[in-house]
Protein backbone atom coordinates (compact mmCIF):
# COMPACT_ATOMS: atom_id res chain seq x y z
CA UNK A 1 0.00 0.00 0.00
CA UNK A 2 2.76 2.35 0.87
CA UNK A 3 3.94 2.34 -2.92
CA UNK A 4 0.06 3.82 -4.12
CA UNK A 5 -0.62 7.73 -4.69
CA UNK A 6 -2.80 9.45 -2.44
CA UNK A 7 -5.84 10.38 -3.79
CA UNK A 8 -8.29 12.92 -3.64
CA UNK A 9 -10.65 12.03 -0.92
CA UNK A 10 -14.77 11.19 -1.72
CA UNK A 11 -16.40 14.37 -3.20
CA UNK A 12 -19.32 12.34 -3.56
CA UNK A 13 -19.46 12.75 -0.05
CA UNK A 14 -19.09 16.56 0.19
CA UNK A 15 -21.28 19.11 -0.94
CA UNK A 16 -20.25 22.71 -0.12
CA UNK A 17 -22.41 24.81 1.89
CA UNK A 18 -21.49 28.53 2.95
CA UNK A 19 -22.66 31.20 4.75
CA UNK A 20 -21.65 35.13 5.04
CA UNK A 21 -18.29 34.44 6.96
CA UNK A 22 -17.06 31.41 5.13
CA UNK A 23 -17.77 32.55 1.37
CA UNK A 24 -14.60 34.40 1.31
CA UNK A 25 -12.90 31.60 1.66
CA UNK A 26 -14.73 29.17 -0.74
CA UNK A 27 -14.41 32.13 -3.23
CA UNK A 28 -11.26 32.75 -2.77
CA UNK A 29 -10.27 28.86 -3.54
CA UNK A 30 -12.10 29.34 -7.13
CA UNK A 31 -9.70 32.26 -7.98
CA UNK A 32 -6.88 30.06 -6.90
CA UNK A 33 -6.40 31.79 -3.42
CA UNK A 34 -5.26 30.60 -0.19
CA UNK A 35 -6.54 32.52 2.45
CA UNK A 36 -7.58 32.77 6.39
CA UNK A 37 -9.80 34.81 8.04
CA UNK A 38 -7.80 37.91 10.33
CA UNK A 39 -8.92 40.31 12.56
CA UNK A 40 -8.52 43.88 11.55
CA UNK A 41 -9.17 45.31 14.66
CA UNK A 42 -6.15 42.79 16.67
CA UNK A 43 -4.95 40.88 13.59
CA UNK A 44 -5.72 37.61 15.23
CA UNK A 45 -6.42 34.82 13.13
CA UNK A 46 -9.01 32.13 13.02
CA UNK A 47 -10.16 29.61 11.30
CA UNK A 48 -12.87 27.90 10.91
CA UNK A 49 -14.23 31.51 10.00
CA UNK A 50 -16.67 32.81 12.44
CA UNK A 51 -18.71 35.58 12.95
CA UNK A 52 -16.50 37.35 15.81
CA UNK A 53 -13.26 37.68 16.40
CA UNK A 54 -12.69 35.47 19.93
CA UNK A 55 -9.86 38.00 21.01
CA UNK A 56 -11.30 40.81 20.89
CA UNK A 57 -15.27 40.67 19.54
CA UNK A 58 -14.82 42.43 16.56
CA UNK A 59 -16.68 41.48 13.44
CA UNK A 60 -14.22 43.50 10.79
CA UNK A 61 -12.03 40.60 9.14
CA UNK A 62 -10.02 40.66 6.02
CA UNK A 63 -9.02 37.95 3.86
CA UNK A 64 -4.76 37.81 3.40
CA UNK A 65 -3.35 36.05 0.35
CA UNK A 66 -1.48 33.55 2.30
CA UNK A 67 1.80 31.72 -0.04
CA UNK A 68 -0.02 28.34 -0.25
CA UNK A 69 3.64 26.86 2.00
CA UNK A 70 3.12 24.39 5.28
CA UNK A 71 4.12 21.31 6.87
CA UNK A 72 1.97 18.05 7.97
CA UNK A 73 1.05 18.35 11.64
CA UNK A 74 -0.79 14.88 11.46
CA UNK A 75 -2.15 12.63 8.76
CA UNK A 76 -4.36 9.71 8.47
CA UNK A 77 -4.45 6.86 5.58
CA UNK A 78 -8.00 6.27 4.60
CA UNK A 79 -7.63 2.77 2.74
CA UNK A 80 -11.20 0.84 3.72
CA UNK A 81 -14.57 2.10 2.83
CA UNK A 82 -16.68 2.44 5.63
CA UNK A 83 -19.49 4.48 3.67
CA UNK A 84 -20.88 3.20 0.07
CA UNK A 85 -19.09 6.03 -2.29
CA UNK A 86 -15.62 5.40 -0.89
CA UNK A 87 -13.84 2.49 -3.01
CA UNK A 88 -12.64 4.34 -5.85
CA UNK A 89 -11.20 6.99 -3.83
CA UNK A 90 -8.88 4.75 -1.54
CA UNK A 91 -6.20 5.47 -0.27
CA UNK A 92 -6.79 8.83 0.58
CA UNK A 93 -5.12 11.23 3.50
CA UNK A 94 -6.70 13.44 5.20
CA UNK A 95 -4.19 15.51 7.06
CA UNK A 96 -3.58 18.75 9.64
CA UNK A 97 -1.76 21.37 7.52
CA UNK A 98 0.13 24.02 9.72
CA UNK A 99 0.05 26.89 7.67
CA UNK A 100 3.70 28.76 6.92
CA UNK A 101 2.52 32.41 6.78
CA UNK A 102 -0.37 31.42 9.62
CA UNK A 103 1.58 28.99 12.05
CA UNK A 104 -1.12 29.91 14.61
CA UNK A 105 -3.63 28.01 11.98
CA UNK A 106 -4.09 24.31 10.69
CA UNK A 107 -6.31 23.75 7.65
CA UNK A 108 -7.91 20.05 7.78
CA UNK A 109 -7.42 19.02 4.34
CA UNK A 110 -5.69 16.10 2.15
CA UNK A 111 -2.19 15.51 0.80
CA UNK A 112 -2.74 14.24 -3.10
CA UNK A 113 -0.42 13.51 -5.92
CA UNK A 114 2.40 11.40 -3.87
CA UNK A 115 3.63 7.98 -2.68
CA UNK A 116 2.19 7.98 0.40
CA UNK A 117 5.43 6.42 1.68
CA UNK A 118 6.89 9.90 1.54
CA UNK A 119 4.54 11.59 3.94
CA UNK A 120 5.52 12.28 7.25
CA UNK A 121 5.04 14.99 10.01
CA UNK A 122 6.54 17.42 10.06
CA UNK A 123 7.04 17.16 5.96
CA UNK A 124 6.87 20.97 3.46
CA UNK A 125 4.16 20.90 1.53
CA UNK A 126 2.64 23.19 -1.07
CA UNK A 127 -1.17 24.20 -1.96
CA UNK A 128 -2.99 22.48 -4.90
CA UNK A 129 -6.57 23.08 -6.13
CA UNK A 130 -8.73 20.20 -6.72
CA UNK A 131 -11.42 21.23 -8.91
CA UNK A 132 -14.81 19.19 -7.99
CA UNK A 133 -17.71 18.41 -10.89
CA UNK A 134 -19.93 20.66 -8.72
CA UNK A 135 -17.97 23.73 -9.77
CA UNK A 136 -16.35 23.79 -5.98
CA UNK A 137 -12.41 24.38 -5.48
CA UNK A 138 -10.90 22.72 -2.88
CA UNK A 139 -7.27 23.70 -1.33
CA UNK A 140 -5.59 20.76 -1.12
CA UNK A 141 -1.24 19.57 -0.62
CA UNK A 142 0.86 17.93 -2.22
CA UNK A 143 4.89 17.47 -0.80
CA UNK A 144 6.80 20.45 -1.43
CA UNK A 145 9.82 19.27 -3.28
CA UNK B 1 -21.07 23.95 47.95
CA UNK B 2 -20.76 20.55 46.39
CA UNK B 3 -23.03 17.84 45.60
CA UNK B 4 -20.45 15.59 47.75
CA UNK B 5 -22.37 12.52 48.95
CA UNK B 6 -25.23 13.92 48.73
CA UNK B 7 -26.86 11.94 46.34
CA UNK B 8 -26.89 7.68 45.55
CA UNK B 9 -27.52 5.54 42.31
CA UNK B 10 -29.56 3.19 43.75
CA UNK B 11 -30.68 1.15 41.43
CA UNK B 12 -29.48 -0.33 37.81
CA UNK B 13 -31.06 -1.85 35.08
CA UNK B 14 -29.42 -3.49 31.82
CA UNK B 15 -30.98 -4.61 28.77
CA UNK B 16 -28.54 -7.27 27.28
CA UNK B 17 -25.73 -6.27 24.53
CA UNK B 18 -26.36 -6.58 21.45
CA UNK B 19 -24.45 -6.42 18.24
CA UNK B 20 -25.46 -3.53 16.09
CA UNK B 21 -29.27 -4.24 14.98
CA UNK B 22 -29.59 -7.48 16.77
CA UNK B 23 -32.31 -5.56 19.79
CA UNK B 24 -35.13 -5.55 16.68
CA UNK B 25 -37.97 -6.12 16.61
CA UNK B 26 -38.02 -4.56 19.83
CA UNK B 27 -38.64 -0.54 19.45
CA UNK B 28 -35.62 1.74 21.04
CA UNK B 29 -38.34 2.92 23.38
CA UNK B 30 -39.28 -0.32 24.36
CA UNK B 31 -35.46 -1.10 25.66
CA UNK B 32 -35.55 2.08 26.72
CA UNK B 33 -38.33 1.66 29.10
CA UNK B 34 -37.72 -2.62 30.27
CA UNK B 35 -34.57 -0.57 31.77
CA UNK B 36 -36.58 1.37 33.78
CA UNK B 37 -39.04 -0.97 34.96
CA UNK B 38 -35.25 -2.71 35.66
CA UNK B 39 -33.72 0.39 37.37
CA UNK B 40 -36.73 0.90 39.48
CA UNK B 41 -37.20 -2.70 40.71
CA UNK B 42 -33.22 -2.95 41.61
CA UNK B 43 -33.82 0.26 43.54
CA UNK B 44 -37.06 -1.21 45.74
CA UNK B 45 -39.08 1.92 44.73
CA UNK B 46 -42.07 2.01 42.53
CA UNK B 47 -42.54 3.81 39.17
CA UNK B 48 -44.84 6.17 40.34
CA UNK B 49 -41.90 7.64 43.06
CA UNK B 50 -40.34 8.77 39.40
CA UNK B 51 -40.32 12.36 39.21
CA UNK B 52 -37.51 13.47 36.92
CA UNK B 53 -35.47 12.60 34.01
CA UNK B 54 -31.55 13.24 32.95
CA UNK B 55 -30.35 12.13 29.41
CA UNK B 56 -27.81 12.76 27.48
CA UNK B 57 -27.83 13.29 24.24
CA UNK B 58 -30.64 13.34 21.98
CA UNK B 59 -33.60 10.01 21.08
CA UNK B 60 -35.38 10.67 24.27
CA UNK B 61 -38.92 11.75 25.15
CA UNK B 62 -39.94 12.57 28.80
CA UNK B 63 -43.93 12.53 28.13
CA UNK B 64 -43.69 9.30 25.50
CA UNK B 65 -41.82 7.62 28.58
CA UNK B 66 -44.26 9.22 31.40
CA UNK B 67 -47.24 8.17 29.37
CA UNK B 68 -45.71 4.28 28.57
CA UNK B 69 -44.75 3.89 32.15
CA UNK B 70 -47.78 5.56 34.15
CA UNK B 71 -45.42 8.38 35.57
CA UNK B 72 -47.81 10.70 36.99
CA UNK B 73 -46.13 13.76 37.24
CA UNK B 74 -42.04 15.18 36.77
CA UNK B 75 -40.61 18.02 38.15
CA UNK B 76 -36.86 18.39 36.49
CA UNK B 77 -36.41 16.34 32.68
CA UNK B 78 -33.16 18.38 30.72
CA UNK B 79 -30.55 16.65 28.60
CA UNK B 80 -26.79 17.66 28.66
CA UNK B 81 -25.69 18.71 25.30
CA UNK B 82 -23.32 17.50 23.05
CA UNK B 83 -22.01 14.02 21.26
CA UNK B 84 -19.90 11.72 22.75
CA UNK B 85 -18.51 13.28 26.18
CA UNK B 86 -21.79 13.00 28.50
CA UNK B 87 -23.03 10.00 30.36
CA UNK B 88 -20.93 10.07 32.78
CA UNK B 89 -22.17 14.03 33.01
CA UNK B 90 -25.88 13.25 33.26
CA UNK B 91 -25.40 11.55 36.55
CA UNK B 92 -24.66 15.20 38.01
CA UNK B 93 -27.53 16.32 36.48
CA UNK B 94 -29.66 13.90 38.14
CA UNK B 95 -27.52 15.02 41.85
CA UNK B 96 -28.29 18.55 41.12
CA UNK B 97 -31.74 18.23 40.67
CA UNK B 98 -31.87 16.31 44.26
CA UNK B 99 -29.73 18.65 46.04
CA UNK B 100 -31.34 21.56 44.59
CA UNK B 101 -34.95 20.24 45.95
CA UNK B 102 -36.56 19.99 41.95
CA UNK B 103 -36.74 16.46 42.17
CA UNK B 104 -36.54 13.42 44.07
CA UNK B 105 -36.27 10.57 42.20
CA UNK B 106 -34.52 10.87 38.98
CA UNK B 107 -33.80 7.84 36.71
CA UNK B 108 -30.55 8.29 34.06
CA UNK B 109 -30.69 6.63 30.28
CA UNK B 110 -28.48 5.50 28.25
CA UNK B 111 -29.34 3.61 25.02
CA UNK B 112 -28.52 3.10 20.95
CA UNK B 113 -30.09 1.11 18.49
CA UNK B 114 -27.85 1.38 15.31
CA UNK B 115 -30.07 -0.36 12.71
CA UNK B 116 -30.63 3.20 11.48
CA UNK B 117 -27.57 4.93 11.76
CA UNK B 118 -24.03 3.41 12.17
CA UNK B 119 -21.72 5.39 14.68
CA UNK B 120 -18.99 4.14 12.52
CA UNK B 121 -19.84 6.81 10.18
CA UNK B 122 -22.11 8.99 12.00
CA UNK B 123 -20.40 11.94 10.50
CA UNK B 124 -21.23 11.29 7.69
CA UNK B 125 -24.33 11.21 8.64
CA UNK B 126 -24.42 15.11 10.10
CA UNK B 127 -26.62 17.64 7.58
CA UNK B 128 -23.78 19.58 5.43
CA UNK B 129 -23.34 22.84 7.00
CA UNK B 130 -20.80 25.96 6.26
CA UNK B 131 -19.28 24.70 10.01
CA UNK B 132 -18.56 21.12 9.04
CA UNK B 133 -17.41 21.95 5.18
CA UNK B 134 -14.23 21.99 6.25
CA UNK B 135 -13.75 18.80 7.74
CA UNK B 136 -16.34 16.78 5.34
CA UNK B 137 -14.55 18.49 2.25
CA UNK B 138 -11.45 16.28 3.47
CA UNK B 139 -13.02 13.18 3.52
CA UNK B 140 -12.95 12.91 7.40
CA UNK B 141 -16.38 10.81 7.37
CA UNK B 142 -16.34 8.71 10.70
CA UNK B 143 -15.11 9.39 14.09
CA UNK B 144 -12.33 6.79 13.77
CA UNK B 145 -10.64 9.47 10.83
CA UNK B 146 -10.66 12.13 13.26
CA UNK B 147 -8.96 10.15 15.90
CA UNK B 148 -6.60 8.94 14.35
CA UNK B 149 -5.09 12.47 13.40
CA UNK B 150 -4.85 12.81 17.44
CA UNK B 151 -3.14 9.32 17.77
CA UNK B 152 -1.06 10.17 15.63
CA UNK B 153 0.40 13.57 16.77
CA UNK B 154 0.59 11.88 20.16
CA UNK B 155 2.80 9.63 18.81
CA UNK B 156 5.15 11.94 17.15
CA UNK B 157 5.62 13.90 19.87
CA UNK B 158 6.41 11.08 22.75
CA UNK B 159 7.15 8.00 20.92
CA UNK B 160 3.32 6.16 21.73
CA UNK B 161 3.35 3.03 19.82
CA UNK B 162 0.77 0.69 18.03
CA UNK B 163 1.98 -1.88 20.69
CA UNK B 164 0.84 0.03 23.36
CA UNK B 165 -2.26 1.05 21.81
CA UNK B 166 -2.93 -2.79 21.84
CA UNK B 167 -2.36 -3.29 25.12
CA UNK B 168 -5.43 -0.89 25.98
CA UNK B 169 -7.49 -3.33 23.56
CA UNK B 170 -6.10 -6.85 24.85
CA UNK B 171 -6.49 -5.58 28.68
CA UNK B 172 -9.86 -5.26 27.50
CA UNK B 173 -10.64 -8.32 25.86
CA UNK B 174 -9.44 -10.06 28.86
CA UNK B 175 -11.78 -8.44 31.09
CA UNK B 176 -14.70 -9.28 28.44
CA UNK B 177 -13.50 -12.89 28.24
CA UNK B 178 -14.81 -13.48 32.27
CA UNK B 179 -17.76 -10.74 31.75
CA UNK B 180 -21.32 -12.67 30.74
CA UNK B 181 -22.74 -9.51 29.16
CA UNK B 182 -19.62 -8.60 27.10
CA UNK B 183 -19.96 -8.53 23.28
CA UNK B 184 -16.70 -9.82 22.20
CA UNK B 185 -15.31 -13.12 24.38
CA UNK B 186 -12.41 -14.58 22.16
CA UNK B 187 -8.91 -14.20 23.22
CA UNK B 188 -6.44 -11.09 21.23
CA UNK B 189 -3.05 -12.02 21.09
CA UNK B 190 -1.23 -9.01 19.62
CA UNK B 191 -0.60 -10.96 16.46
CA UNK B 192 -4.25 -11.28 16.20
CA UNK B 193 -4.01 -7.39 16.78
CA UNK B 194 -1.57 -6.57 13.80
CA UNK B 195 -3.65 -9.04 11.81
CA UNK B 196 -6.39 -6.89 11.54
CA UNK B 197 -7.58 -4.82 8.74
CA UNK B 198 -5.89 -1.12 9.30
CA UNK B 199 -9.23 1.47 9.23
CA UNK B 200 -7.34 4.81 9.25
CA UNK B 201 -3.54 4.23 10.10
CA UNK B 202 -2.24 4.17 12.57
CA UNK B 203 -6.42 3.11 14.01
CA UNK B 204 -6.54 -0.89 13.40
CA UNK B 205 -10.13 -2.53 13.44
CA UNK B 206 -9.12 -3.17 17.38
CA UNK B 207 -8.60 0.44 18.46
CA UNK B 208 -12.26 1.13 17.91
CA UNK B 209 -15.10 0.80 19.96
CA UNK B 210 -17.99 -1.64 19.40
CA UNK B 211 -21.16 -0.71 17.16
CA UNK B 212 -23.74 -2.15 19.39
CA UNK B 213 -28.00 -1.80 20.39
CA UNK B 214 -28.47 -1.41 24.32
CA UNK B 215 -30.21 0.36 27.08
CA UNK B 216 -28.93 1.11 30.83
CA UNK B 217 -30.98 3.43 33.05
CA UNK B 218 -30.26 4.49 36.69
CA UNK B 219 -31.89 5.45 39.05
CA UNK B 220 -30.61 8.10 41.53
CA UNK B 221 -32.21 9.73 44.61
CA UNK B 222 -30.99 11.37 48.06
CA UNK B 223 -28.74 9.41 50.44
CA UNK B 224 -31.07 10.18 52.98
CA UNK B 225 -33.31 8.17 51.18
CA UNK B 226 -31.24 5.81 49.90
CA UNK B 227 -30.68 4.09 53.69
CA UNK B 228 -33.88 2.54 53.06
CA UNK B 229 -33.92 1.17 49.98
CA UNK B 230 -32.89 -2.43 48.45
CA UNK B 231 -29.66 -2.15 47.31
CA UNK B 232 -26.81 -0.72 48.95
CA UNK B 233 -26.36 2.94 48.29
CA UNK B 234 -23.43 3.75 45.85
CA UNK B 235 -22.68 7.52 46.56
CA UNK B 236 -21.97 10.43 43.62
CA UNK B 237 -18.65 11.54 45.25
CA UNK B 238 -18.26 14.14 42.65
CA UNK B 239 -19.98 14.63 39.20
CA UNK B 240 -18.54 17.30 36.42
CA UNK B 241 -18.96 18.36 33.03
CA UNK B 242 -18.05 20.97 30.48
CA UNK B 243 -14.29 21.83 29.73
CA UNK B 244 -11.93 24.22 28.17
CA UNK B 245 -12.36 26.29 25.01
CA UNK B 246 -9.04 25.45 23.82
CA UNK B 247 -10.48 21.91 23.64
CA UNK B 248 -13.89 22.80 22.36
CA UNK B 249 -15.41 21.31 19.39
CA UNK B 250 -12.04 19.60 19.07
CA UNK B 251 -12.16 16.73 16.00
CA UNK B 252 -14.75 19.10 14.54
CA UNK B 253 -12.31 22.30 14.68
CA UNK B 254 -8.88 20.67 15.06
CA UNK B 255 -7.30 23.86 16.36
CA UNK B 256 -6.59 23.23 19.80
CA UNK B 257 -3.32 24.85 21.02
CA UNK B 258 -1.09 21.80 20.88
CA UNK B 259 -1.41 20.80 24.79
CA UNK B 260 -4.91 20.52 24.65
CA UNK B 261 -4.20 18.86 21.09
CA UNK B 262 -2.54 15.96 22.12
CA UNK B 263 -4.84 15.22 25.19
CA UNK B 264 -8.17 14.40 25.88
CA UNK B 265 -9.47 17.60 26.90
CA UNK B 266 -10.35 16.05 30.06
CA UNK B 267 -7.84 18.03 32.12
CA UNK B 268 -10.51 20.71 33.40
CA UNK B 269 -13.06 17.92 34.40
CA UNK B 270 -10.12 16.36 36.10
CA UNK B 271 -8.98 18.89 38.07
CA UNK B 272 -12.85 19.97 39.44
CA UNK B 273 -13.43 15.96 40.36
CA UNK B 274 -10.60 15.86 42.28
CA UNK B 275 -11.08 19.49 43.66
CA UNK B 276 -14.75 18.20 44.67
CA UNK B 277 -13.81 15.06 45.63
CA UNK B 278 -10.97 16.33 47.80
CA UNK B 279 -9.14 13.21 46.63
CA UNK B 280 -6.05 12.49 44.64
CA UNK B 281 -5.77 10.11 41.55
CA UNK B 282 -3.96 7.87 43.66
CA UNK B 283 -7.27 7.24 46.05
CA UNK B 284 -9.20 5.89 42.76
CA UNK B 285 -9.62 2.30 43.03
CA UNK B 286 -10.62 1.26 39.58
CA UNK B 287 -11.56 3.34 36.49
CA UNK B 288 -13.81 2.72 33.44
CA UNK B 289 -11.87 5.05 30.59
CA UNK B 290 -14.04 5.89 27.85
CA UNK B 291 -12.50 3.82 25.30
CA UNK B 292 -14.00 4.45 22.15
CA UNK B 293 -10.56 4.78 20.50
CA UNK B 294 -7.66 3.23 22.22
CA UNK B 295 -4.84 6.21 21.85
CA UNK B 296 -7.70 8.00 23.57
CA UNK B 297 -7.43 6.13 27.14
CA UNK B 298 -4.10 6.79 26.93
CA UNK B 299 -4.34 10.60 26.49
CA UNK B 300 -7.40 10.58 29.36
CA UNK B 301 -4.90 8.60 31.77
CA UNK B 302 -2.33 11.96 31.31
CA UNK B 303 -5.24 14.38 32.01
CA UNK B 304 -6.59 12.38 34.88
CA UNK B 305 -3.24 12.52 36.41
CA UNK B 306 -2.53 8.41 36.69
CA UNK B 307 0.91 9.47 34.85
CA UNK B 308 2.57 12.51 33.37
CA UNK B 309 1.56 14.06 29.61
CA UNK B 310 2.76 11.66 27.47
CA UNK B 311 4.19 8.30 29.41
CA UNK B 312 0.13 6.78 29.08
CA UNK B 313 1.82 4.74 26.68
CA UNK B 314 4.67 3.05 28.87
CA UNK B 315 2.18 3.40 31.60
CA UNK B 316 -0.12 0.34 30.12
CA UNK B 317 2.67 -1.07 28.93
CA UNK B 318 3.62 -1.71 32.42
CA UNK B 319 0.67 -3.58 32.92
CA UNK B 320 -0.49 -0.68 34.70
CA UNK B 321 -4.27 -1.04 33.79
CA UNK B 322 -4.60 -4.83 34.12
CA UNK B 323 -7.04 -6.31 36.00
CA UNK B 324 -4.25 -8.82 36.98
CA UNK B 325 -1.77 -7.54 38.58
CA UNK B 326 -2.43 -3.64 37.87
CA UNK B 327 -1.92 -0.67 40.14
CA UNK B 328 -5.26 0.83 37.99
CA UNK B 329 -7.16 -1.44 36.65
CA UNK B 330 -9.74 -0.06 34.60
CA UNK B 331 -12.75 -0.84 32.14
CA UNK B 332 -13.28 -4.48 33.97
CA UNK B 333 -16.14 -5.04 32.06
CA UNK B 334 -14.19 -4.88 29.02
CA UNK B 335 -15.30 -1.70 27.94
CA UNK B 336 -16.48 -0.23 25.00
CA UNK B 337 -13.80 -2.03 22.99
CA UNK B 338 -14.50 -5.82 23.85
CA UNK B 339 -18.16 -5.19 26.24
CA UNK B 340 -20.54 -2.86 24.39
CA UNK B 341 -21.00 0.69 23.64
CA UNK B 342 -23.90 2.37 25.05
CA UNK B 343 -22.60 5.77 24.70
CA UNK B 344 -20.79 5.47 27.92
CA UNK B 345 -23.53 4.32 30.41
CA UNK B 346 -22.13 0.61 30.44
CA UNK B 347 -19.11 2.21 32.13
CA UNK B 348 -21.49 4.00 34.68
CA UNK B 349 -23.20 0.48 35.16
CA UNK B 350 -19.23 -0.85 35.81
CA UNK B 351 -18.19 1.77 38.45
CA UNK B 352 -21.72 0.73 40.44
CA UNK B 353 -21.03 -2.82 40.13
CA UNK B 354 -17.46 -2.29 41.51
CA UNK B 355 -18.28 0.19 44.61
CA UNK B 356 -21.67 -2.52 45.31
CA UNK B 357 -19.06 -5.49 45.20
CA UNK B 358 -20.71 -7.27 42.83
CA UNK B 359 -18.41 -7.07 39.73
CA UNK B 360 -17.42 -9.98 37.84
CA UNK B 361 -13.83 -8.86 37.63
CA UNK B 362 -14.27 -7.47 41.26
CA UNK B 363 -11.80 -5.00 42.59
CA UNK B 364 -10.78 -5.55 46.02
CA UNK B 365 -11.40 -2.87 48.46
CA UNK B 366 -12.87 -1.07 45.98
CA UNK B 367 -14.10 2.56 47.40
CA UNK B 368 -13.48 4.90 44.55
CA UNK B 369 -14.19 4.32 41.08
CA UNK B 370 -13.49 6.89 37.91
CA UNK B 371 -15.84 7.17 35.09
CA UNK B 372 -14.81 9.22 32.12
CA UNK B 373 -17.31 10.74 29.13
CA UNK B 374 -16.02 11.46 25.75
CA UNK B 375 -13.46 12.82 24.14
CA UNK B 376 -15.66 14.12 21.78
CA UNK B 377 -16.94 17.96 21.55
CA UNK B 378 -17.69 19.95 24.21
CA UNK B 379 -19.03 18.60 27.52
CA UNK B 380 -16.81 16.15 28.24
CA UNK B 381 -17.37 14.37 31.63
CA UNK B 382 -16.58 12.89 34.71
CA UNK B 383 -17.66 11.12 37.60
CA UNK B 384 -16.45 9.40 41.32
CA UNK B 385 -18.47 7.29 42.59
CA UNK B 386 -17.94 5.76 46.47
CA UNK B 387 -19.18 3.73 48.85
Amino acid sequence: MTNEIAKQPPHSLFELVTDPWTEPFWAAAREHRLTVARCTECSLLRMPPTPFCPGCLSQKLDWPTLSGRGTIYSYTIVSRAIFPGMEESLPYVPALVTLSDAPTIRLISNIVDVPISAISVGAEVRVVWNHLPDGVVVPRFTLAN
Amino acid sequence: MTIRNKTAIVGVGAMPYYKRGASLPQTLNELVCKSIIAAVEDAGLSMKDVDGFAFYSGGFDTPYLMETLGIPEVSYTATLTGSGGGSAGSIGLASSAIVSGMAKVVVCVGALQQAQQRFGAITSGYEQTSETAFFQSSGLVGPGHMFALLARRHMHMYGTTREQFAEVAMSGRLNAINHPDAIMRKPMTLEDYFNAPVIADPLCLFDFCLETDGAIAMVVTSTEQAKDLRQPPVKIVACAHGGSRDWGRSLYWMNMPEEAFVSSGNVAIANRLYRDADVTPADIDVAQIYDHFTPMVLAQLEDFGFCERGEGGPFVESGAIRFEGGSLPINTDGGQLSGAYVWGMTHVREAVAQIRGSAVNQVQSCDLALVTGGPSSLPVSGLILGK
